[in-house]
């Protein structure tokens, strides 16, 4: 079995002058969750796209699941749930799911099977022979989940999952793809919703106007700590010797502020304040949010998409 | 070959779900119904009035014009049923977990037309079928060639319905319906201006009627198996407001079916590089 799930190489699609992605260079691993991050308008949609044969790439290389892009013997170990998911309504939801599982050529046994085992994980047994014109957003996009997840897929694509879901729709989308993370089937996200991605993630790729512009990897990586600290007054060549312990030094509002990497600096921190006379009111400690990471390497130039 | 079973299937599906066909079927069963009431009363009159030879002529006339009118609604069914489904799928955006499944596109497009050319001839055989059939049971008149007539229109409502779902693949569902009905009336029209131009033998006018006609074949096809459905001496001293002056050839059946081909496979091919 490859190592690698999708491996792109300068991918481009240029609609007329403009280019929409461009020199996109990505890997990404079997049984990992990867988050595609970037403004509305990046190229996050088109990249999945060409990834599934909705559109031909301008240039580039890529491969899915070892196979070269438009391969249907792929597109078969695939799920993919649109953004916009929009599905044949005069359909119940088993019809619904029985004619794509007829797309993916399951044989009707497994089908049927795998058709009440998925019905029930996304909590729809009840409304299965409702027409889909019927049901709720949140309805609909637990039925695009359950037809994602089918053929037991080796490699899935969600596109923006949670936006527009309630805060168990979004837990759902959340629990489902921890349980595919522990069946190593890889999972494609593109999300605005950097708290999801953060909790959900093992590696992000920034994506600026068509272009990779940083990968980071979430899990296993020591959180990066944002100090904040209410101090009495003291000099500037003081506050200056609290370099030490980190960096990012900057006085806000009358707070101190400093990033480390590791919390044993806290109390050595403390400790140095109380032994140089500096009182201290408050120590203040949150994790470098993925946010507050995206805001900065998107610039203050970028402008919403 | 899977894929396409199963997009004709779900086609099918689909057609019994939706009213168009609902409507489609009613008008056809109405006309049929209307048609039928028509040609009794009529027939009774000229049995009560003892007419002879003029019998025929006013049988294969009113049978013309029964088949004229399934014909009408054919036209309609055949541009109408298919408009939407390309362009309604892309639009909105359910083409995606299509297109992204392990079917291919040429697949979904063959599954959609073979349906729908299941449904327009099961539509023919209803309307045109009932009218014969009304027509054999209330005066026990049969047109010649009845078999052949029947083949012409349903060609004719295959190349409608293959130039519906061409324009499907490329414009929005409202464009689509304009330019095939726009491609139909264009034919139309030419048939006349074939028409008056050879009664005028105005070469001309002719040779633009015809080049309507091998652009759009659609209308020919009528007015062939209009012709070979008529008793050969009403035809040939045209005395029919279904004659024609004009025949088209034999070999514009042959152009018909080579044009079908040719904009099904254009409409493979556009479908295919389209950007979803």
């Amino acid at each position: 079995m490859k190592e690698c799930v999708i491996e792109t190489r300068r991918l481009r699609k240029q609609f007329g002058d403009k280019a929409a992605v461009s020199d996109l260079t990505l890997t990404v691993r079997r049984g990992e969750v990867f988050g595609f991050l970037g403004p509305n308008g990046a190229g996050k949609t088109t990249f999945i796209k060409m990834l599934l044969g909705l559109i031909d790439p301008t240039a580039g290389e890529a491969t899915v699941l070892g196979e070269p892009l438009g391969n249907v013997r792929a597109r078969a170990r695939v799920g993919f749930l649109p953004e916009h998911f929009r599905f044949h309504d005069w359909l119940n939801g088993r019809e619904f799911l029985q004619f794509h599982g007829q797309l993916y050529q399951m044989a009707a046994p497994r089908l049927n099977a795998r058709i009440r085992e998925l019905l029930k994980r996304v909590d729809l047994l009840d409304a299965a022979d409702c027409k889909l014109k019927e049901y709720s957003k949140g309805m609909l996009q637990r039925v695009g989940l359950a037809q994602a997840l089918l053929n037991d897929p080796e490699l899935v694509f969600f596109d923006e999952p949670t936006s527009g879901l309630d805060p168990l729709g979004r837990l759902l989308v959340r629990d489902i793809i921890e349980e595919l993370r522990e069946k190593k089937t890889a999972v494609f996200l593109n999300s605005h919703l950097l708290s999801e991605v953060e909790v959900t993630c093992d590696r992000v790729a920034f994506v600026k106007r068509g272009q990779v512009v940083r990968e980071l990897t979430l899990k296993g990586r020591p959180p990066l700590l944002r100090v904040e600290l209410k101090l009495g007054s003291a000099g500037p060549e003081k506050i200056a010797g609290l370099a030490q312990f980190g960096g990012g030094l900057s006085t806000q509002n009358g707070q101190v502020h400093l990033q480390v990497e590791d919390e044993e600096k806290l109390p050595k921190i403390t400790s140095w304040l109380v032994g140089q006379g500096i009182k201290v009111y408050e120590v203040a400690v949150k994790r470098q949010s993925l946010e507050a990471m995206f805001v900065e390497v998107m610039g203050g130039e970028e402008r919403p998409g | 070959m899977h894929g396409m079973l199963t997009m004709v299937r779900l086609t099918l599906q689909e057609a019994r779900s939706r009213k168009i066909l609902l409507v489609a079927l009613l008008f056809g069963l109405l006309f049929v119904g209307l048609y039928a009431t028509g040609l009794y009363f009529i027939h009774a009159h000229m049995r009560s009035q003892g007419l002879g030879v003029q019998n025929r002529f006013v049988l294969s006339s009113i049978t013309m014009a029964g088949l004229y009118g399934c014909n009408f609604l054919l036209v309609m069914a055949a541009v109408l049923v298919p408009a939407d489904t390309l362009s309604g799928e892309i639009s909105s955006g359910v083409i995606q977990t299509l297109v992204s499944k392990p079917v291919r596109r040429v697949e979904i497009v063959l599954g959609k037309w073979a349906a729908f050319s299941l449904i327009l001839l099961g539509y023919l055989v209803l309307t045109a079928g009932g009218t014969l059939l009304s027509t054999w049971l209330i005066a026990g008149f049969v047109p010649p060639n009845v078999g052949p007539g029947l083949a012409l229109m349903g060609l004719e409502a295959l190349l409608l319905l293959t130039l519906s779902i061409a324009g499907g693949a490329r414009l929005s569902t409202i464009a689509n319906g304009v330019m095939v009905f726009g491609l139909y009336g264009l034919a139309f029209l030419g048939g006349w201006v074939e028409q008056i131009g050879t009664f005028a033998n105005n070469d001309p006018a002719r040779y633009v009627g015809i080049a309507s006609s091998l652009l759009v074949p659609c209308e020919a096809l009528w007015r062939l198996a209009a012709y070979n459905m008529q008793p050969p001496l009403l035809r040939d001293v045209q005395m029919s407001p279904f004659a024609s002056v004009s025949v088209p050839s034999l070999a514009m059946i042959v152009w018909a079916a080579v044009y079908t081909m040719l904009v099904l496979a254009f409409a493979l091919r556009q479908f295919q590089k389209r950007s979803l």
